[in-house]
């Protein structure tokens, strides 16, 4: 996101998912968009049915190669070296759309100047991609508009995640394919209210509405919209407050909804630091790994026993309503928290109902400013929508880009090499996916029978390659170790993954990949690197 | 889009250019006979029992585009004999087990069968001697029954044009030609990805949801997995949700969903959900009520104001509850050290 920022100067989704139909060229790196976004992958495939080429570029052949006129299986980590190589090509070639560059964007010099280190020998050898593969798809890239980017965790949970994304902007504007319809720069947003959460200023350096911390003009603001005074230095990110909770810094955690055991990388180290914290609130609609470690466990309601708002990845603010009550004492988390609050003597935490606090977040949140209950029908509005007679905006930088200088900009990168790389002690390397039938940490899905009927264990991918030279068969269970822990899984052996590779999901608490992966971090977005994470294979007996 | 005015059966009815003759007049409050055209798919024109004559000559109104001052008649002598054998045909070999089939009362063979008009002497000569096919229940959403199938071909063109899946095709040929995985397996063994668009179509009762309880209420909602942001309807019977529904006036999904939005709603009915506040006493979790564990909470966290306190929000709930979050975090707690699962 921190990239997007950077480029756009906003870091949602540009476009609308409707509009991916009519793309004439559909780039998808780094999302595995069947399994993780069924929907979306609909629209994809309709996109190729009306004539669009789809390139895949992943490590992986994923399931959406079977639609796609390309496949580029770059090595992991290897992202910018081969958007930088097809932005090379592009230049080189003078297929750059230079009146959008000179009318809509800034710093196009510098980052040109950038492209000289990716030669096409440099970018073949990095990504392992063939030098005509690359060719063929920035030509086609760069010739077929619109053409649309469509991306997830596969390019931001790097160590260089934020360069990833800014290389994949850089490639939009390179090619003009910024503020259309069917274009654009396209995050896939993980979790349902992702975007909602982020919108909302769940985020320790910005208020709602990506309003920073750090600005005097908009504490003041919120200070006064809330009668309090706030502090002026931003917070922790997630996983730098599990990491002060380890040092005995943070003593108190409210922790929402969320199972970090399960789902944070090195989640050994996040158990060590729950461990160490005094106090621990744990807010779940289940009994979660996470829960079971906490001091006081408040009993949440699901989606289903609430009225509310969820933003999707579009930006569609959309209303949900209250349709069975929730079990025993259970309560909606808006309740929770507000008595909390008002039982620590707060004010301004008295609200009749969800839509009266729609009402303050409309009159906080500039893109949010005209979305009211009343207002959002059968369709929702996409934000931003500033006042009451807005209609919403389907994309994003229309007639200028949402950055204080109403560019976009180019932003010049060089290649960094993962944090962990294969080496003779840990010759492999491990990535993380998803499956069709889980949800992230499966608190939801594993209480689906039927779902854990369609897939109830962890499965290793591994290549017929690697499997032959370390003896082991499929279905046979094996060890996988890290540098900083090891789980026993099932394998499963396929052309799926490419000699070297090895993949898993993190559903099962039986096999907790996130004990394996890396939580070195990005600097910028400080997410962890869980896509590039160094392995051994070992048989057990 | 242009329009147009046609006449059917004497009726005038305006039409979008560009539709059939049978979309026209169903939207026009026409019914002409149809099993295998559906609005989200091409028509194919294979059951022909939506024939109509236009101009003297007999056509399938599903692959006949409307045209200004087209006249259309959806019977005659002739229409009604060749429609007649056809439903014969389907329903000489088919289950007479209506009542007990989830499709009753939703089922467009009966639909066509009563506006037919069915003989019940002429069809013990049409029957075959067929064996019964023992159901497909691998999948564990949904079940399918060939003996129920009529070989329209929605469920096929669902999923291979729509969902680009390919789990289901023709299989033989002639009177033996049935609807079956590749090499006939079971479809839980198949690439079936348990979407349930086939089942959400199949006109009859060949492909059923297992849960048969009808909700008695539908409430809109959004799919609470990933981020697309499914519109559904949620049918409830009682406190349960029993049923879930596409919304096809959502532009995010446009009424398709996927297995975990389609089928993983049960999660909410759950036995395991928690019913109550619990509090850590002698280093156990134990039942507390809610002013205990609202007063402990309320009391404790006081004492951990500014840097010693953290929030991890939640990206599941809704943007009012995130908001409440992050203010009693700023408000309440004086630290901006709130974050959520974003970056994961
Ligand atoms: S459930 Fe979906 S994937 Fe399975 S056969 Fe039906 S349409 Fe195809
Ligand atoms: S139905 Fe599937 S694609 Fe749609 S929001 Fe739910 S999980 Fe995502
Ligand atoms: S509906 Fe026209 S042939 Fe089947």
């Amino acid at each position: 996101m921190a990239g997007l920022v950077t480029s756009f100067g906003s870091g949602a989704m540009t476009n609308s998912i409707a509009e991916i139909s009519d793309a004439s060229c559909i780039l998808a790196i780094g999302t595995n968009t069947t399994v993780a976004h069924p929907v979306i992958a609909l629209r994809v495939k309709e996109a190729v049915r009306r004539g669009a080429t789809l390139i895949v570029a992943n490590p992986k052949e994923i399931d959406l190669c079977r639609f796609a006129g390309m496949f580029l299986r770059q090595k992991p980590g290897s992202d910018v070296a081969l958007l930088m190589g097809m932005a090379r090509v592009i230049v080189d070639e003078g297929l750059a759309d230079e009146a959008f560059i000179e009318q809509r964007c800034e710093d196009f010099d510098a980052f040109k100047e950038s492209l000289e280190a990716f030669d096409l020998d440099f970018v073949e050898q990095t990504t392992g991609v063939p030098r005509d593969k690359i060719v063929e798809a920035a030509r086609c890239f760069a010739t077929s508009k619109p053409a649309a980017i469509l991306y997830a965790m596969g390019i931001t949970q790097h160590i260089h995640g934020t360069d990833n994304v800014m290389a994949v902007a850089n490639l939009a504007l390179l090619t003009g394919n910024v503020g259309k319809p069917s274009s654009g720069v396209n995050p896939l947003r993980g979790q349902n209210n992702v975007q909602g959460a982020c919108d909302m200023g769940a985020l320790p350096n910005v208020y709602p509405g990506y309003q920073k911390v750090i600005l005097p003009e908009v504490r003041e603001k919120f200070e006064k919209a809330w009668g309090c005074s706030l502090p002026e230095s931003v917070g922790l990110t997630h996983t730098e407050i599990f990491d002060a909770a380890y040092h005995g810094k943070i003593k108190a955690i409210y922790l929402i909804g969320e199972n970090p055991i399960l789902s944070e990388a090195n989640a050994n180290h996040v158990k060590e630091a729950i461990d160490k914290t005094e106090f621990l609130v744990v807010q779940d609609i289940f009994m979660t790994e996470t829960a079971e470690l906490a001091d006081v466990v408040l009993p949440a309601a699901a989606f289903a026993e609430k009225d509310g708002t969820f933003t999707n990845t579009e930006r569609r603010v959309q209303r949900i309503h209250k349709a069975v009550d929730s079990p025993g004492e259970a309560k909606p988390d808006c309740w929770i928290t507000s008595q909390i609050a008002q039982r620590m003597g707060v004010a301004g935490f008295d609200f009749a109902g969800p839509a009266e606090i729609m009402a303050e977040i409309a009159s906080l949140t500039p893109a949010y400013g005209g979305i009211s209950y009343d207002r959002l029908g059968n369709e929702g509005l996409q934000w931003p929508c500033p006042t009451p007679d807005h209609p919403g905006t389907p994309f994003l930088h229309g007639a200028k880009f949402a950055a204080p200088s109403g560019k976009g900009r180019f932003v010049p990168l060089e290649y960094k090499p993962s944090a962990e790389t294969a080496d003779e002690k840990y010759p492999l390397i491990l990535t993380t996916d998803r499956s069709l039938f889980h949800f992230h940490t499966a608190t939801m899905t594993r209480k689906v029978a039927g779902l854990e009927a369609l897939d109830d264990r962890e499965l290793l991918k591994i290549n017929p390659a690697d499997a032959t030279r370390l003896g082991v068969e499929h279905g046979q269970t094996v060890r996988v170790a890290s540098r900083r822990g090891k789980m026993t899984v099932e394998v499963d052996v396929t052309d799926v993954c490419p000699p070297g590779v090895v993949s898993a999901t993190f559903h099962f608490a039986e096999s907790p990949t996130n004990e394996l992966t890396n939580s070195a971090l990005d600097p910028v977005a400080k997410i962890p690197e869980t896509k590039v994470c160094a392995v051994r294979i070992e048989k057990v007996s | 889009m242009n329009e147009v005015t046609l006449t059917i059966d004497g009726l005038a009815i305006t039409a979008a250019e560009g539709t059939t003759v049978l979309r026209a007049a169903l939207a026009g409050g026409v019914y002409i006979p149809h099993l295998c055209d559906h609005p989200d798919l091409d028509p194919v024109g294979v059951c022909r029992l939506c024939m109509v004559e236009i101009g003297g000559r007999m056509v399938p109104a599903c692959r006949t585009p409307v045209s200004e001052g087209l006249t259309v008649a959806t019977g005659s002598p002739l229409i009604d004999a060749v429609r007649r054998t056809a439903v014969e045909l389907l329903i000489a070999n088919h289950p007479e087990d209506c009542l007990t089939c989830s499709q009753n009362d939703d089922c467009q063979l009966q639909r066509v069968a009563a506006y037919v008009g069915v003989d019940r002497g002429r069809l013990g000569r049409l029957r075959r001697t067929a064996e019964e096919v023992p159901v497909d229940r691998s999948n564990p959403f949904f079940n399918y029954d060939s003996n129920k199938c009529v070989l329209c071909g929605i469920c096929v063109r669902t999923c291979g044009q729509r969902q680009g899946v390919g789990a289901i095709d023709f299989a033989h040929r002639g009177f033996d030609t049935t609807v079956s995985t590749f090499g006939n397996g079971p479809l839980a063994e198949s690439v079936c990805e348990s979407c349930g668009e086939c089942v959400v179509r199949c006109p009859v009762g060949a492909l059923a949801p297992k849960a048969l309880e009808q909700p008695s209420r539908e409430v809109k909602s959004v799919c609470p997995y990933c981020g697309v942001g499914c519109g559904m309807y949620l049918g409830v019977r009682g406190n349960k949700i029993v049923s879930v529904r596409g919304d096809t006036e959502n532009p995010a999904n446009q009424g398709s969903l996927c297995v975990k939005g389609r089928f993983g709603q049960g999660f909410v009915n759950s036995p395991k959900r928690l019913t109550t506040p619990l509090v850590r006493k002698d280093g156990r979790l134990v039942e507390a009520t809610w002013d205990e564990a609202l007063d402990l909470v309320a009391e404790t966290f006081s004492r951990h104001t500014g840097d010693q306190f953290a929030t991890i929000a939640s990206a599941k709930c809704t943007n009012e509850e995130n908001y409440l979050a992050q203010k009693f975090t700023r408000a309440a707690m004086a630290t901006h050290s709130i974050d959520h699962c974003a970056r994961l």
